[in-house]
């Protein structure tokens, strides 16, 4: 029996479940290999841990799936469809082919990565029945005697057998089928068991009676991060990853994840980072596990304290401020803007992590706008060829005359790195109008040559 | 009856009363940062107040006219040392600023850290303010600023000794968002003039000199307001007074209360 094919063996029209023999008639010369259901279930449960990298909760799905819970933790990387995109290239890169789909419960997400049409799909918070309505039976994780009997009864789709009056259907397939409709909706709870990182600095607690308020919750946080930090200090690590995990008495996991710019092991800090995300943590019925971990650790030293000992003015440390903003607006609404070695204006400039420091600059002689219009914006302009700047110039319907100007300053297409910009140039003037509003404008083309470009004007930014 | 004169002396007692009473609330009194011009320097007694907030706008509609009121405050904070938060709303409504071009004012890129802050402007300024380590946050407003949220921000800012200062960009001429009143220290409003030639003995020669610029100090929280003309921002963030204005007001003249 065939478990499973690649790409090329697919093309070649073989699917899952023909014999070996009938395989092996369709192509002569097919490579066949053993399938090792205990390996691939080990490689799994890797994968599942490897992707702790994205949410503190994940877990095999076996036999081929991956559930990440990433509740609370898609900013960290741009959100949901920058993390999807980047989690297939990085599965793509280490030689895996992959589906993926993000979905208010497990049961959708799972249907929708399966049986969707696209390879990554986004479905909306409560999207979910719209989304699986046209899908097949088979995305429901249904045995296959149960999806036969469905077949045979004319139901093929999921939303036809959402439309069916549920007892007549318990009593023909039991509950199975009900179960999993309602997982996959979100009507009935579906948990998942996490996967855990093994080495890494933790801290648990449990409770005998289930907590439920936030004071309390600080109350415990305060003690986890103590200790979690003691056992970094112990180790000489900071951490850059923090899951906050919060199990409740209905089985279900929670989980905060804080991220922050630079290796810590300020437990007070850390303290306050997590209480900050704990309004996003639905106690249900009450918590009665808590248990903290470092997802991401870095090496740190005892400098912190020696500055501090031997009395100098310290250097302002920003890093628990950008962590905060981080935690609260998302890591990338948070950074630097660093000088790019580039002529083109737009280009010159970029945004590097927060933490990171910045150095270098811009040619101080080459003025440029505070304000910069991206894209730039077409206006009418007079001027006489080929380089004096306009005379006036028209852009929203206003006109302004230009009573001095400075100009040209010919910025050329970076030709090496596209090669749609071999001939083309600008020509940029900054302008005063009559009542003194500067402007940055600049002409498409040398005004000579055709092939530098159009000679069209557009207006860039303001001084 | 009182006399004008007594009138006046009245007045300017219980102004200094309710001074006194502003400024004893506990709060520390911080240094300030001198413009290095004289006639303002001794409007603000010294400088602009560090742990204080502030306001700065254009003239007229943002896209235009609040570049200048930008540059102003680039060179402000380039005045200053250590790190500064800029806040900004994203997706922004106008232009962007460019870094590149607060680089040309003086204030480089190494010490600016941005953050998009969507609507949430003033909380994450509040945050910033929060932190004693920054020298200055700055946030990009559109739109109204309730007197609640400035005081808030004048608060933090008064504790934490950071400045506050808050590019306010309006939409329209006149943005009634921009007159009403607010728990700001001072208010300006950076007006742009027609610039001299470069070069003044042959106006005939073409180019570009120093902008030139009215600032209006609109409002001054228990001190005077003023109006002058400069010669805008270098590129260390000094301003210049304008010299030989031919028909330009009188320099000292524009002086009231507030």
């Amino acid at each position: 029996m065939i478990a499973a094919v690649d790409p090329a063996a697919a093309r070649a029209g073989l699917v899952p479940g023909m014999t070996a023999a009938q395989g092996q008639a369709l192509i002569p010369g097919l490579v066949v290999m053993e399938a090792r259901e205990r390996e691939d279930a080990v490689a799994l449960s890797r994968l599942a841990a490897w992707c702790l990298r994205y949410a503190p909760l994940s877990a095999a799905a076996p036999p081929d799936g991956v559930w990440i819970d990433i509740t609370g933790c898609a900013h960290l990387h741009g959100g949901e469809r920058p993390l999807l995109r980047d989690l297939l290239s990085r599965l793509l890169a280490r030689g895996h082919m992959a589906r993926a789909a993000v979905a208010d419960t497990p049961g959708a997400a799972h249907a929708m990565a399966r049986y969707g049409a696209e390879d990554m799909t986004l479905v909306p918070p409560d999207g979910q029945r719209e989304a699986l309505a046209g899908l097949p039976l088979a995305a429901l994780r249904l045995p296959a005697t149960t999806l036969e009997g469905l077949r045979l009864m004319g139901i093929e789709r999921i939303g036809a057998l959402a439309a069916l009056p549920r007892a007549p259907l318990v009593r023909r397939f039991g509950t199975q089928v009900l179960t999993r409709l309602e997982q996959a909706f979100g009507d009935a709870p579906e948990p998942i068991e996490p996967a855990f990182p093994p080495d890494m600095a933790q801290a648990t607690l449990r409770f005998a009676e289930p907590l439920l308020t936030a004071e309390a919750f600080a109350a415990v946080i305060e003690r986890l991060t103590a200790s979690v930090c003691r056992e970094l200090e112990t180790a000489g690590l900071g951490a850059r990853r923090l899951d906050l995990v919060f199990t409740r008495v209905d089985g279900r996991d929670q989980a905060i994840r804080i991220g922050t710019a630079r290796a810590t092991r300020d437990a007070r800090h850390l303290t306050r980072l997590l209480r900050e995300r704990l309004e996003q943590v639905d106690p249900g019925l009450g918590v009665e596990t808590m248990r903290l971990l470092v997802a991401r650790a870095e090496a740190l030293g005892q400098t912190q304290t020696a500055a501090r000992l031997a009395g100098e003015p310290e250097e302002p440390d920003i890093a628990p401020l950008i962590d905060r903003l981080a935690n609260r607006l998302g890591v990338e609404k948070v950074y630097r803007v660093a000088p790019v070695e580039s002529g083109v204006p737009e280009r010159s400039v970029r945004a590097v992590p927060a933490g990171e420091p910045v150095s270098g600059g811009w040619p101080a002689d080459l003025p440029r706008p505070v304000r910069l219009l991206d894209p730039p914006q077409p206006v009418e302009a007079m001027a006489l060829l080929p380089d004096h700047p306009p005379l006036a110039f028209t852009w929203r319907r206003v006109r302004h005359r230009v009573r001095r100007a400075d100009g040209p300053e010919r910025i050329a297409g970076e030709w090496w790195k596209r090669n749609g910009e071999m001939r083309s140039v600008r020509d940029y003037f900054r302008v005063e109008d009559e009542a003194g509003h500067r402007f940055w404008l600049f002409r498409r083309g040398d005004g000579e040559n055709g092939i530098s470009g159009d000679m069209r004007w557009f207006l860039h930014g303001f001084f | 009856m009182f006399s004008f004169a007594g009138q006046k002396e009245t007045i300017a007692r219980l102004r200094d009363q309710i001074a006194r009473i502003e400024r004893d609330d506990g709060v520390p009194v911080h240094p300030v940062v001198p413009f290095g011009i004289a006639a303002i320097d001794d409007v603000l007694s010294g400088g602009l107040a560090r742990g204080a907030l502030h306001e700065v706008a254009g003239a007229g509609p943002d896209t235009e006219q609040g570049a200048a009121a930008a540059v102003f405050l680039a060179g402000l904070l380039a005045r200053m040392d250590g790190p500064v938060l800029w806040v900004r709303p994203w997706p922004d409504l106008f232009a962007p600023v460019f870094p590149p071009g607060l680089a040309d004012a003086g204030l480089h890129p190494s010490r600016i850290v941005f953050a998009d802050a969507g609507k949430d402007v003033l909380a994450a300024m509040e945050e910033g303010l929060g932190h004693p380590g920054l020298a200055a946050v700055v946030g990009e407003l559109s739109g109204g600023l309730s007197l609640v949220a400035s005081r808030r921000l004048q608060l933090a800012s008064g504790q934490s000794g950071v400045m506050a200062a808050l590019l306010r960009r309006a939409r329209i001429f006149d943005d009634p968002a921009l007159s009403a009143p607010s728990a700001a220290v001072t208010r300006w409003r950076i007006t742009v003039l027609p610039s001299a030639p470069p070069v003044p003995h042959a106006p005939s020669v073409p180019g570009l000199g120093a902008a030139l610029w009215r600032l209006d100090l609109t409002r001054h929280r228990g001190g005077l307001t003023g109006s002058w003309i400069v010669e805008a921002c270098d590129a260390t963030g000094r301003l210049t007074l304008a010299a030989n204005l031919a028909d330009g007001p009188d320099q000292a003249g524009e002086r009231r209360y507030a």
